[in-house]
């Protein structure tokens, strides 16, 4: 067998697992400054998979795709360093603002662009919005199947995928054909690390938009190994059309974001006395509240 | 034209209960732009077992596809009969569980037709729009309420220009409710070939085990729920034991599950398991913004937390200040010697 052509679908997030107290803003609004970016953590469930895949189907390809500003490109070098083949970072401020649809629209262009591939693996859902949408939305925009929830690839071969899945209360496990769409949730098996010799190849991969203007150290690396020089494509690159990308492309909104802030109840406070915890316990049981 | 529709979801012939509550809010929205309620159910030999299940929550019009191959679901026949039935009765609002099933369906569909669809709506609402940019004006949108962010925030989301303005919201966020046991509403029985082409039955259902869930968090009166508080999985001993002498089902904060005290299904929260009980006794719970968003709706909430400023206690009823060792076994030692 030739191998598979995979894509990973990849994203860079604030971590919004590790929110600080100075991540809003005195004003209420995200302090974006403040919060860490990382690799969306069920992207790198996503990209085990896709190296396992390489693992057992020699010649495949794995590239990451991610959409975003420059220094988005670090999901590409992490991608690189745990043994993606190349990576392609979609970059434009055409793109700015963009809803689920407006990404999946320019996720799926750069897709087209590259060719479909066999496979395209993205986590089940980023951590900055929780929707879950951009993985079938992409499928939807290239006319393919999908199988979400995956919690482990078991097989692939002969046009044929073999995946087993979460559904609500239960597993299930499906057979869908290629080329597909898969989203691994984060349950499945965690991202293989850094590999060193990799991390060496790789470190000083940059997209254009990173390099400076004059004066790029170690210029002659760059011209000498190809891929260090990570592939960067604008909206005219993939030949996308700007009423669907971006804030222009979005039918969903924002009408208005607030903090959130809790109505203070009017509330009895106790101590751990047995006088107190007795008197609550004789209220509850008295207007039958528990008992 | 213009109706509210719900897509239903159907294990077996069972219609699922966040459905049912879809159709309860369903109903009250088109009440309030005076358009009917329409419901979807998909799926195999189920003509005859979904009408009485769905049509007392006060639905106009029951379309219902009876197929072998719509069930077990799987994503493309499925976004076939919503994007075929979509284009030609053009909704206003679609809703749908946010479950695996309605969050592979909902965004297939809303791709297909270049509509908006918001995840996990918390709050659904009626109610004008202006925008900013263009200056128009619009009556009547539907509000798509939600936290984004990790919870930090809470976001309303309105989608002007597209049809339908779909919305998914997670099993137990609304409340469920039947309008009228004898509720008269049409059953339209289609025809499946004519919204389903032959070549979207590609993936195929191998295996599939389905397990009723352990443990019932979301119909129990009294939920003693415990968080990274209680500090250890032995710690927990001590919630079974009231939980078990005042009739109550145990729960956890993401906190506590991801401590390793309790499982996983018994989280409670944005990312868990949505409760609304009568009771609701948190213990050593800080009340993160996810864990509230599941469990705000419940009648009486009692904090036992050794800190006084916890986020939880500015929404509980009662806040015991003090350690979940010290304050358990004095309400359990109460409640056998003067309960009954």
């Amino acid at each position: 067998m030739s191998g598979l052509k995979i894509v990973v679908l990849a994203k860079q997030v604030p971590d919004t697992r590790n929110v600080g107290k100075d991540a809003m803003t005195p004003e209420g609004t995200v302090n974006r400054a403040a919060l860490p970016a990382i690799f969306n953590p069920e992207d790198l469930n996503a990209l085990e998979q896709a190296l396992r895949l390489k693992d057992q189907n020699p010649g495949s390809t794995v590239s990451i795709l991610t959409m975003g500003p420059g220094r988005a490109a670090d999901v590409i070098r992490e991608g690189l360093y745990r043994g993606a083949d190349n990576g392609y970072l979609l970059s434009d401020r055409a793109f700015a603002g963009a809803d689920t649809l407006a990404t999946s629209y320019a996720l799926a262009t750069a897709i087209k662009k590259i060719g479909t591939p066999d496979l395209i693996i993205g986590g089940r859902q980023a951590i900055d919005g929780d929707t879950a949408q951009v993985g079938p939305q992409v499928a939807e925009k290239l006319g393919l199947t999908q199988i979400t929830y995956a919690e482990e690839i078991l097989e692939c071969g002969n046009g044929k995928i073999k995946v087993k899945r979460h559904i609500d209360g239960g597993v299930e496990t499906v057979e869908g054909p290629l080329p597909i769409v898969i989203t691994v949730n984060g349950s499945a098996a965690p991202c293989r690390p850094r590999n060193a010799k990799l991390v060496m190849k790789y470190k000083r991969a940059m997209a254009p938009m990173e390099m400076p203007k004059e004066g790029l150290p170690y210029a002659e690396e760059y011209a000498k190994k190809e891929y260090l020089t990570i592939t960067q494509w604008s909206v005219a690159d993939v030949d996308g059309d700007l009423t669907q990308c971006g804030l222009a492309g979005s039918p969903t909104k924002v009408k208005n974001v607030e903090n959130i802030v809790f109505q203070a109840k009017e509330s009895k406070s106790l101590s751990a006395s047995d006088e107190d915890i007795d008197g609550l316990m004789k209220e509850l049981l008295a207007n039958h509240t528990i008992g | 034209m213009n109706n509210v529709f719900v897509y239903c979801e159907i294990e077996g012939t069972t219609v699922a209960d966040v459905s049912l509550e879809l159709l309860t809010k369903g109903r009250k929205l088109a009440n309030e732009l005076g358009v009917q309620l329409e419901a979807i159910c998909a799926g195999y030999e189920i003509t005859g077992k979904v009408e009485e299940q769905t049509l007392p929550y006060g639905v106009d019009k029951l379309h219902i596809f009876d197929a072998e191959g719509l069930f077990p679901y799987t994503s493309k026949p499925h976004t076939s009969i919503l994007v075929n039935l979509f284009k030609q009765e053009k909704p206003q609002i679609c809703l749908m569980g946010a479950t695996v099933i309605g969050r592979d369906l909902g965004p297939r569909v809303s791709s297909s037709l270049h509509s908006g669809l918001t995840a996990d709506c918390t709050s659904l609402e009626i109610g004008p729009h202006d925008d900013p940019k263009t200056g128009k004006h619009y009556d009547q949108l539907l509000y798509q309420i939600r936290p984004a962010f990790g919870g930090n925030i809470v976001a309303t989301i309105v989608n002007p220009e597209c049809r339908p303005q779909m919305a998914t919201v997670r099993d137990g966020v609304m409340k469920k409710e039947i309008l009228d046991p004898n509720y008269k509403g049409e059953v339209i029985i289609q025809d499946v070939a004519k919204f389903v082409p032959d070549t979207d039955y590609v993936v195929k259902v191998l295996e599939r085990h389905v397990e009723k869930a352990k443990n019932n968090l979301k119909g129990a009166p009294i939920i003693v729920a415990g968080g990274y508080g209680v500090g250890s999985k032995e710690g927990f001993n001590l919630l079974y034991d009231l939980a078990k002498e005042i009739h109550a089902e145990v729960g956890a904060s993401r906190a506590a599950v991801d401590a390793g005290f309790c499982d996983h299904d018994m989280q409670i929260g944005q990312t868990g398991v949505s409760v609304r009980p009568k009771v609701y006794i948190a213990c050593g719970i800080s009340g993160a913004i996810q864990h509230i968003a599941g469990m705000k709706e419940s009648g009486i909430i009692i904090s036992i937390n050794n800190d006084p400023n916890a986020p939880i206690n500015q929404i509980a009823d009662y806040i015991i200040t003090g350690t979940v060792e010290e304050v358990l076994p004095k309400m359990i030692k109460y409640y056998k010697q003067n309960s009954k």
